[in-house]
C-alpha cells in the first residue's frame, strides 16, 4: 500500500488511517458498556469482544504478532478464566459504588497528566520520529545478517531481548505456582459433577474434528515463528485451548485422566529450566548468558538453534501453566458443587 | 566464572525456582532454598569487592552490546542493594523451617518456598539491570510471587489484603510502564545508561515531564510513601511472619532503589533536582507521613500492624534524606535503608517465634510474655530501641548523618520533625515494651503458663540480626563507606 | 486535522481514565480486574501506537519492501500482555478464594465483615 503523504495534509486520511479511527471508537464504546452493565456475564463477554477488537487494532498497526498474542490470550485464555471464576462467585454485580468523588479526582488528575505529555509528542506515524532513530534500525537492517530470520519480532524477543522474555516465561510460571498455591486441589480430587457437553452430538462430533487440527496449528506456529507471525507464546496458548477445549466437551476427569497434574506441573518447570539451560550451555562455552552464538561454529547457526530451543521451551511453560490454571479454576467450581 | 558474577546472581534463585518444584517434601525444599540464598549471597559479596575494586561492570545479556541488547550494569550502588536484599533474605529463610511449617498447610509448602525463590530473584533482578524495560517485567516477577506469599497467611484477611496489594501494585506497575514508554518514544532507547545521555536533548518536553511523573507515583506506590501506603499494613500483617520479614527487610528497599535509580541516573541530577519541584513534594510528603502515620502506630492493638506503620514512617525518613538533594542526604538516606532491614528484619523475625508458640500478636495475648520468652522478647527491644535512635543502635548511625545533612542544607524545621518523630516512636516501642514487661501473664489467654522459649531455629537468626542491629551501631565504616561512595558516584554521574 | 492526527493517543487517554475509574469505584472484584484490564490495554495501544510508520508493513522482512513499522515496541508488549494475563489469572483466583472465606466479592460487605471480626 502506497503512503498517500503526511496526514496531516488535507487528503491525509488513507483507509488504514479511517480503519484505525472506527476500531479505537469501537474500543471506547465497548469499554463504557462494560462499565455500565450491570450483568457480569455481559461484561465478561464484552472483555473478549473488547480484546479482539485491540487485536484488530494491532493489526492495523503492522504488530501482527502482537495481534495474535492479545487474540489468543487476551480474548481466548483471560476470557475462560473469567467466566469459570464468575460461575464460582455470580454474575451480578452491586450497584452500590466507593469513592466516587476521589476515583474521578484520581482519573481526572492522570487524564490531565496524560493530556499535557501527549502534546509533545512526535506526531503519529511520523517516520523521523526518535523511537524510529535510534536502536530500531538496526533490528530493521542488521537481523538478516546478525540472525537471518525473516521474522523481526521473532529475532528481537527471542535473541536480541532474549533475557526479557526469559523472564516473562518466569512471570507465566510464577501465576502457575500463585494459582496452584491458592487454588491447588488439597488432598482429594471430587469427580467431577459438572455435566460435560458430550451429549451435544453436534459439539461432540465438531470438537472431535477440530482438535487435531488446533494441535496441528499450535506447532505450525510454534516452529514457523522466524517466518511468519508466531512463536512459542502464541503456541503455547492455543495448545492449550484445545485441551481445554477437550476437557469442556468430554469433561474434566476424562481430561484429566489423558494428561496428569504432576506431568504438567514438572513441564511447566522444564520449559524455564530448557530456557534457562540454553543460557548455562552458552556460560560454559564461554561466552555470556543466552548469547547463541556459542551453541555451533556458525554464529548464524548457533542463533538458530538458540532460538528454536527457547521458543520450545516458552511454548512448553506457557502450554503446561494455562492446562495447570484452567484445571484448577474448573476443580474449584467442580468441588463447590459437590458441597451443594 | 568471576566475569559472570552480575548473571549468576540473579539466574542462580531464578532456575532454582523451577528446580525447588522437583521436591517433594517441604524439608527438603527448605534446605535448598537456605543453600540457595547463601551461594547468592557469597556471590553478591563478591561482586560488591569486584565493583569496589575495579569500579562499574557491565554484563551485556545473549553477547549483544547495548543499547541492542539489555545489560547488567553493575556499581557500587546496586552491588550495595544487592547485598542488603541477598543478606537480609538469606538470614530470614534460615528461620523459615519451624515457622512456616506451622503457619502455612503441609502441601502449600514447597510452593511457599518456590515463590520465596521467585520473590527473592526477581528482586534482585530489579537491582542488576542496566535496562528501563526489564525493570518492569523483573518487577513483575517479584510482585505476582509477592501476592502469592501474603495470601498464603491462615487469616482469611490475608486473601484481601493480597488483593488489595494486586490492584495498587498493578496501578504501580502500569504507571512505571507508561513512563518508560514515554522516555523510549522521545529518545528511541530503553537502556538506563543510553537513556541519561540522549534524555537532556528532550528534557524541556512535556512528554518527558508526564514520563517522570508516572514513573515517580509509580515507584511511590511500590514503596508505600505516605499518602500511597493503604495497601502496606495489611499486608504486613496478615501475610504469614516470614513473609513480613522478608518483605519488610527487602522489597520496599528495592523500591526506593528503583527510585534512587530513575531520579539520579536515568533522568538526572540536573533535571530531577533543579527543574522539577520533586524535593518540595518529598519533603512535604515525607515529613508528614512521618508523623502522621507515627501517630497511627499509637494506636495499633496488634504487634506486627503496629510494626508495619511504624515501616511506613521509616521510609519517610529514608525519603526525607533522599529529597534533601545533597551527597551527605543520600548517604543517609543510604545508610537507612541498610539499617531500616536490619531493624525491621529483627523486629518481625522475633515476632515469627512469638507468633510461633502462641499463635498470634494481638496486644491481649502478649501480657507477660517478656517473662516467658525472655531471649525472643530482648531481641524486640534491641530492634525497638533501634527504631527510636538510641546510641550504639543502627537507628543512631541512620538518625545522626540525616540530622547532619538536614543542617548541612539549614532545614532546621525537619529536624524538628525528626525528633519529633523518634518521640512517637518511644511511644509506641513503650506499649510494647509495657505489655511484654509489666502486663502478668493472668491477663494474657489461658495456655499463657505453658509458653516457651521460642525454638532455637527462630531465635539464632533473630538474633544475627538484632545482633549486627549493634554491631553497625558501633562500627559503622561498612554502611557509611559505600553509602558515600554509592551517593558521590550518583551525584558525579550527573553533573 | 492536526488533533486527528494524534487521535490514537486522545483514545489511550480515554481508555484509561475509563479503566482506572472502574478499579477505584466499582465494588465488585471481578469488574475491578476488568477495569485493570482495560487500563493496562490502553498502555498497549500507546507503545503500539509510536511503532507504526507511515506506509510501513509488518517487520517481517520480505523482498521489496523497504518501509517497516518498528519492532521494538511490538516485542515489549508481546511481553506486557502476557504478564497481564499472568496478573489477570492470580487475582481471579484471589477472587475465587475470597468468595470463599467471606461469601462475597463485594469490597463493601469484605470490610464490613472485617470489621465486625476485629
Amino acid at each position: 500500500m502506497l503512503n498517500v503523504g503526511s496526514h496531516c495534509a488535507i487528503g491525509g486520511l488513507n483507509i488504514d488511517f479511517l480503519i484505525n479511527i472506527v476500531l479505537l471508537g469501537f474500543l471506547v464504546c465497548t469499554a463504557l458498556a462494560i462499565v455500565f452493565t450491570k450483568n457480569l456475564l455481559a461484561s465478561a463477554m464484552l472483555t473478549g469482544i473488547y480484546s479482539l477488537l485491540t487485536a484488530g487494532f494491532f493489526v492495523v498497526m503492522d504488530a501482527v504478532d502482537v495481534a495474535f498474542t492479545e487474540a489468543s490470550v487476551g480474548a481466548g485464555i483471560a476470557t475462560i478464566l473469567m467466566l469459570s471464576t464468575l460461575k464460582l462467585t455470580g454474575f451480578d454485580e452491586d450497584p452500590a459504588r466507593h469513592n466516587v468523588k476521589a476515583g474521578l479526582l484520581a482519573v481526572c488528575g492522570v487524564g490531565v497528566l496524560l493530556l499535557y505529555g501527549i502534546v509533545d509528542m512526535p506526531v503519529f506515524g511520523s517516520p523521523t520520529a526518535p523511537v524510529h532513530m535510534h536502536v530500531a534500525p538496526h533490528y530493521i537492517y542488521q537481523s538478516m545478517a546478525e540472525i537471518g530470520m525473516p521474522n523481526i519480532v521473532t529475532s528481537v524477543l527471542a535473541s536480541y531481548r532474549g533475557y526479557d522474555t526469559f523472564g516473562e516465561t518466569v512471570v507465566v510460571f510464577t501465576a502457575g505456582i500463585g494459582v496452584l498455591a491458592l487454588l491447588g486441589a488439597s488432598n482429594h480430587v471430587p469427580q467431577s459433577r459438572v455435566a460435560p457437553m458430550s451429549q451435544h452430538i453436534i459439539l461432540r462430533v465438531v470438537s472431535k474434528v477440530l482438535i487435531p487440527p488446533i494441535f496441528l496449528f499450535a506447532l505450525y506456529v510454534q516452529f514457523h515463528g522466524d517466518y511468519g507471525p508466531g512463536g512459542g507464546f502464541q503456541a503455547g496458548v492455543i495448545f492449550a485451548a484445545a485441551i481445554i477445549l477437550y476437557s469442556m466437551i468430554f469433561g474434566l476427569d476424562t481430561a484429566r485422566s489423558v494428561i496428569s497434574q504432576p506431568l504438567i506441573r514438572l513441564l511447566s518447570a522444564f520449559g524455564v529450566m530448557l530456557y534457562g539451560c540454553v543460557g548455562i550451555v552458552s556460560l560454559l562455552n564461554g561466552h555470556n548468558f543466552l548469547d547463541y552464538s556459542a551453541l555451533a561454529h556458525d554464529p548464524l547457526h548457533g542463533q538458530h538453534y538458540g532460538i528454536l530451543l527457547v521458543e520450545l521451551g516458552v511454548g512448553i511453560t506457557v502450554a503446561s501453566v494455562m492446562i495447570l490454571i484452567f484445571f484448577n479454576f474448573a476443580s474449584r467450581v467442580d468441588m463447590v458443587q459437590e458441597e451443594q | 566464572m568471576l566475569n559472570h558474577l552480575p548473571i549468576l546472581q540473579v539466574i542462580l534463585p531464578l532456575l532454582a525456582a523451577p528446580t525447588c518444584l522437583l521436591l517433594k517434601e517441604a524439608r527438603l525444599a527448605w534446605a535448598f532454598t537456605t543453600a540457595c540464598c547463601m551461594a547468592t549471597l557469597a556471590i553478591s559479596v563478591m561482586l560488591l569487592l569486584q565493583v569496589i575494586d575495579s569500579g562499574v561492570i557491565v554484563y551485556s545479556l545473549g553477547g549483544w552490546q547495548a543499547p541492542i541488547g539489555i545489560e547488567y550494569r553493575i556499581d557500587s550502588l546496586n552491588a550495595f542493594v544487592m547485598v542488603l536484599v541477598s543478606g537480609l533474605s538469606s538470614a530470614v529463610i534460615l528461620a523459615a523451617r519451624e515457622s512456616v511449617a506451622k503457619e502455612v498447610g503441609a502441601d502449600k509448602q514447597v510452593l511457599f518456598y518456590i515463590a520465596y525463590l521467585l520473590c527473592f530473584a526477581g528482586l534482585l533482578g530489579i537491582c542488576a539491570t542496566g535496562d528501563a524495560f526489564n525493570v518492569f517485567v523483573f518487577l513483575e516477577i517479584s510482585s505476582l510471587s509477592a501476592y502469592t506469599l501474603i495470601a498464603l497467611g491462615s487469616d482469611r484477611r490475608a486473601l484481601w489484603a493480597a488483593y488489595q496489594y494486586l490492584i495498587m501494585g498493578t496501578i504501580g506497575a502500569t504507571f512505571i510502564l507508561i513512563g518508560i514508554g514515554m522516555i523510549y518514544m522521545m529518545t528511541g532507547t530503553l537502556n538506563m545508561h543510553d537513556l541519561a545521555e540522549r534524555l537532556p536533548e528532550a528534557a524541556h518536553t512535556k512528554t518527558v515531564f508526564t514520563a517522570f511523573t508516572f514513573i515517580i507515583i509509580g515507584t511511590c506506590l511500590k514503596l508505600a510513601l505516605f499518602p500511597l501506603h493503604l495497601w502496606l499494613p495489611n499486608a504486613y500483617a496478615y501475610s504469614p511472619s516470614i513473609v513480613s520479614a522478608f518483605m519488610a527487610a527487602t522489597a520496599t528497599k528495592v523500591a526506593v532503589y528503583v527510585l534512587i535509580r530513575f531520579v539520579f541516573s536515568v533522568f538526572g541530577v540536573d533535571f530531577s533536582i533543579d527543574h522539577m519541584p520533586l524535593q518540595q513534594i518529598l519533603l512535604v510528603l515525607s515529613l508528614i507521613g512521618i508523623v502522621w502515620v507515627s501517630i497511627v502506630a499509637i494506636y495499633q492493638t496488634n504487634l506486627k500492624k503496629l510494626l508495619a506503620y511504624s515501616s511506613v514512617a521509616q521510609i519517610g525518613y529514608i525519603i526525607l534524606g533522599f529529597s534533601v538533594g545533597t551527597v551527605l542526604g543520600l548517604q543517609a538516606s543510604l545508610i537507612h535503608l541498610f539499617n531500616h532491614a536490619l531493624m525491621k528484619g529483627a523486629l518481625f523475625l522475633a515476632i515469627a517465634g512469638v507468633v510461633y508458640r502462641i499463635g498470634g500478636c494481638e496486644f491481649s495475648q502478649l501480657s507477660g510474655i517478656g517473662k516467658k520468652m525472655p531471649w525472643t522478647m530482648a531481641a524486640v527491644v534491641v530492634g525497638g530501641l533501634s527504631l527510636i535512635g538510641v546510641p550504639l543502635t543502627t537507628g543512631f548511625v541512620s538518625k545522626w548523618y540525616l540530622v547532619s545533612a538536614l543542617i548541612e542544607a539549614g532545614w532546621w524545621p525537619a529536624v524538628a520533625v525528626v525528633m519529633l518523630g523518634s518521640l512517637l516512636a518511644v511511644i509506641y516501642v513503650w506499649k510494647v515494651v509495657e505489655v511484654a514487661y509489666f502486663g502478668s501473664p493472668e491477663d494474657g489467654y489461658e495456655g499463657a503458663y505453658e509458653v516457651k522459649e521460642a525454638p532455637l531455629s527462630i531465635l539464632i537468626p533473630t538474633w544475627m540480626l538484632a545482633a549486627s542491629n549493634i554491631y553497625f551501631g558501633i562500627d559503622t565504616r561498612f554502611t557509611s563507606t559505600i553509602g558515600h561512595l554509592a551517593s558521590q558516584t550518583l551525584f558525579g554521574a550527573g553533573s | 486535522m492536526a488533533y486527528l492526527a494524534q487521535y490514537n493517543y486522545w483514545v489511550v487517554v480515554v481508555l484509561m481514565m475509563i479503566g482506572l475509574y472502574v478499579v477505584v469505584s466499582h465494588g465488585n472484584l471481578v469488574k475491578k480486574l476488568m477495569g485493570l484490564s482495560i487500563f493496562q490495554t490502553s498502555v498497549f495501544i500507546l507503545y503500539i501506537s509510536m511503532g507504526k510508520v507511515d506506509g510501513g508493513t509488518a517487520p517481517i522482512l520480505e523482498e521489496g519492501i523497504s518501509v517497516y513499522s518498528n519492532p521494538l515496541p511490538h516485542v515489549l508488549i508481546l511481553t506486557a500482555i502476557v504478564v497481564g494475563v499472568a496478573t489477570m489469572a492470580l487475582g481471579l483466583a484471589l477472587v475465587v478464594r475470597i468468595k470463599e472465606a467471606y461469601g462475597s466479592i463485594e469490597e463493601g460487605d469484605i470490610q464490613e465483615k472485617d470489621k465486625q471480626s476485629c
